[in-house]
């Protein structure tokens, strides 16, 4: 990639250090380390079950890790949750598809606003002023999401009645909503389309040039990962397997073995 | 189109106007009968503002909650005793103390919602019920140590002015809830109601864009205990015009859970036709019994129908309607609408160009 990136990959802004995550007696992570740098766009791998999901649920803090810690610039992170992560400056998408499905897709990115919320329920009831100029801004803010990911068309549509391409953006644009400096998202192009996926790796590469966010995803399609990714995490059975540029990634023996099988 | 917000669109406003007009100038004109307000319009207005409540915990936060009439005896009695233990507070005061008190159980009894959820909450849930009845009835001070068993609501004296006639106490209660009603439009059309929503269609996505599940439903259940305090009060000093535990019982939160359910779940306006709905639907069965078939049919065999045609609607409306009656009004709407714009497509579109 020969253009100069608005914003240079920095430091590390999320280090994984030595989790472990086991459920019962089935061992999802063992003892997995690696590091995000600020501005980058970080993906991870891995065949089915090698515990990539889980590991951005411990990042997030849905699961807690039997052992091991995880730091936010620098910061190690003692009690991890969901709400902590978000007021680091950290959002996420899910897998299988989190959002409000009763809401409209203006109200689901609203909601992505919540951080950025000060007035509480008080306040709103009695609509002072300064809860009509808030809510003023955080929907300005979400108008402009909802036209960068060009989906003007459908904000008052309920989510759940949308097809499955477009809940995806939707719930991009909700991540995006917190104005979040890090962004983990699940599968962000699971059961898309071509086209969809060249739309989707568009507005990654867009957030991550314009604003500087730093993406970490998971996916499975590997052109998709080798063209957008600037450096590659593979796990396979809970253990890192490789860590490198898609280059390294893509000569690497291992990760050969671990997507093609190996004779024993 | 740059975006614009505003909190209240045209419609809401001329909605808000054909209400005011309706309730305060229309019905006190031509209804003249005492019956209309007493057993009526009082007890909806009071009922339609406890369904607010449930429908805020229920509706909006999706937790499955039943034990309103507990917080609506809760505040009723907290209003007893403010009136005649602090009478300087008045009666407004009293109202706002009374819906507070009921706010603090609300949120007792709101936190085992953060461990356990649908069917298993609704139980416990059902402890603020039996527990607010029997502590009522356990502790003589509450009733003023009365022995009777129902003592006699004082006298509503606002400002100086006592509001002692039907009318009077409609006005009372119409006050009252229009105040509230827009309160919980506002609450469930701003980033508040937005919290709520997000907590009950996917909680852990919610916590992850930094809603705190304990704060969202600590305050809905707070809210809506106030609401349904505020509401037994009410019903307490303006419909029954006693204190007796016992008109709070368990029934009464299966009511106000049928009112929620069939006015349709997550609206504020179904809470209005809900209440309508359940109240009025026995006047009407029994004027069909003494009309129709004068008297042939048994009183007692009239409220043995009316329950089975509420059990079986609840279930229709569960199967084919979850969104209730409110959504029926509002798809009836559109179907007018639609008729009405596809004679006069033409007509439409140069006035809409017009306002543009």
């Amino acid at each position: 990639m020969a253009y100069e990136r608005k914003f240079k990959i920095g430091k590390p802004i999320l280090e994984v250090n030595n989790i472990s995550l086991a459920f019962g007696g089935v061992k999802a992570i063992t003892d997995t380390s690696f590091d995000v740098l600020e501005h980058e766009v970080r993906a991870i791998i891995g065949p089915n079950g090698a515990g990539k999901s889980s590991m951005l649920n411990c990042i997030n803090g849905i699961y807690k890790p039997q052992k091991g810690t995880v730091s936010f610039r620098g910061q190690e992170i003692p009690n991890i949750t969901p709400n902590i992560m978000a007021q680091m400056g950290l959002s996420r998408t899910f897998q299988n598809l989190a959002l409000f499905k009763r809401m409209s897709v203006l109200d689901n990115i609203l909601v992505g606003r919540k951080l950025h919320t000060k007035t509480n329920f008080l306040e709103v009831a009695l609509q002072l002023p300064k809860v009509k100029k808030e809510e003023k801004l955080n929907r300005e803010r979400s108008e402009e999401i909802i036209s960068f990911l060009e989906i003007e068309d459908i904000k008052d549509t309920p989510v759940g009645k949308l097809p499955y391409g477009l809940q995806k953006k939707v719930e991009l644009g909700r991540a995006l909503a917190t104005d979040s400096s890090i962004i983990l998202l699940d599968e962000p192009m699971a059961g898309m389309n071509v086209e969809e996926k060249r739309d989707m790796c568009r507005f990654i590469l867009k957030v991550n040039d314009e604003l500087g966010t730093t993406m970490v995803l998971i996916e499975h399609d590997m052109g998709v990962v080798m063209d957008i990714s600037d450096r590659v995490v593979v796990l396979d059975y809970g253990k890192v397997i490789g860590d490198g540029t898609p280059d390294e990634i893509m000569a690497n023996q291992k990760v050969i073995d671990a997507y093609l099988g190996v004779e024993h | 189109m740059k975006p614009v917000f505003m909190t209240y669109t045209k419609k809401d406003l001329t909605n808000l106007a054909v209400c005011m007009v309706l309730s305060v100038l229309i019905i006190p004109t031509f209804i003249k009968t005492e019956y209309w307000y007493t057993s009526i319009l009082i007890p909806w207005l009071c009922l339609a503002l406890a369904t607010i409540g449930q429908q805020i915990v229920m509706g909006y936060t999706g937790q499955l909650a039943l034990g309103a009439a507990g917080f609506m005896a809760a505040g009723a009695f907290a209003m007893f005793n403010l009136i005649l233990r602090v009478p300087d507070l008045g009666f407004v005061g009293s109202l706002i103390v009374s819906g507070l008190i009921a706010a603090a159980f609300g949120i007792l009894f709101g936190l085992p919602s953060l461990k356990v959820r649908g069917i298993y909450l609704m139980v416990a849930t059902l402890a603020s019920q039996f527990f607010i009845i029997w502590m009522i009835d356990k502790f003589g001070w509450f009733k003023n140590y009365d022995s009777s068993g129902i003592i006699t609501a004082q006298d509503i004296v606002i400002l100086g002015k006592p509001f002692t006639t039907p009318l009077a106490m409609y006005f009372v209660c119409l006050a009252v809830t229009t105040i509230l009603t827009l309160l919980a439009m506002n609450m469930a059309r701003g980033s508040t109601g937005r919290n709520w929503m997000a907590v009950r269609d996917m909680d852990i996505a919610a916590e992850s864009m930094g809603v705190s599940l304990l704060r969202t439903k600590v305050q809905a259940f707070a809210i809506s205990a106030f609401y349904c305090g505020v509401a037994g009060a009410l019903f307490a000093f303006c419909y029954l015009k006693s204190l007796e535990p016992v008109a709070f019982d368990i029934k009464l939160s299966f009511k106000i859970l049928f009112m929620c359910i069939l006015g349709g779940l997550g609206t504020i306006n179904g809470a209005f036709i809900g209440a309508a709905f359940i109240l009025l639907f026995p006047v009407l069965l029994n004027a069909i019994g003494n009309n129709v078939f004068h008297g042939a049919i048994d009183a007692t065999i009239i409220s043995s129908i009316e329950q089975v045609i509420f059990g079986l609607l609840m279930i229709i409306f569960m199967i084919y309607e979850p969104l209730g009656m409110a959504k029926l009004w509002e798809n009836f709407k559109q179907s007018i609408r639609l008729k009405l714009s596809s004679s006069g497509i033409k007509s439409v579109k140069s006035s809409a160009q017009k306002s543009e």
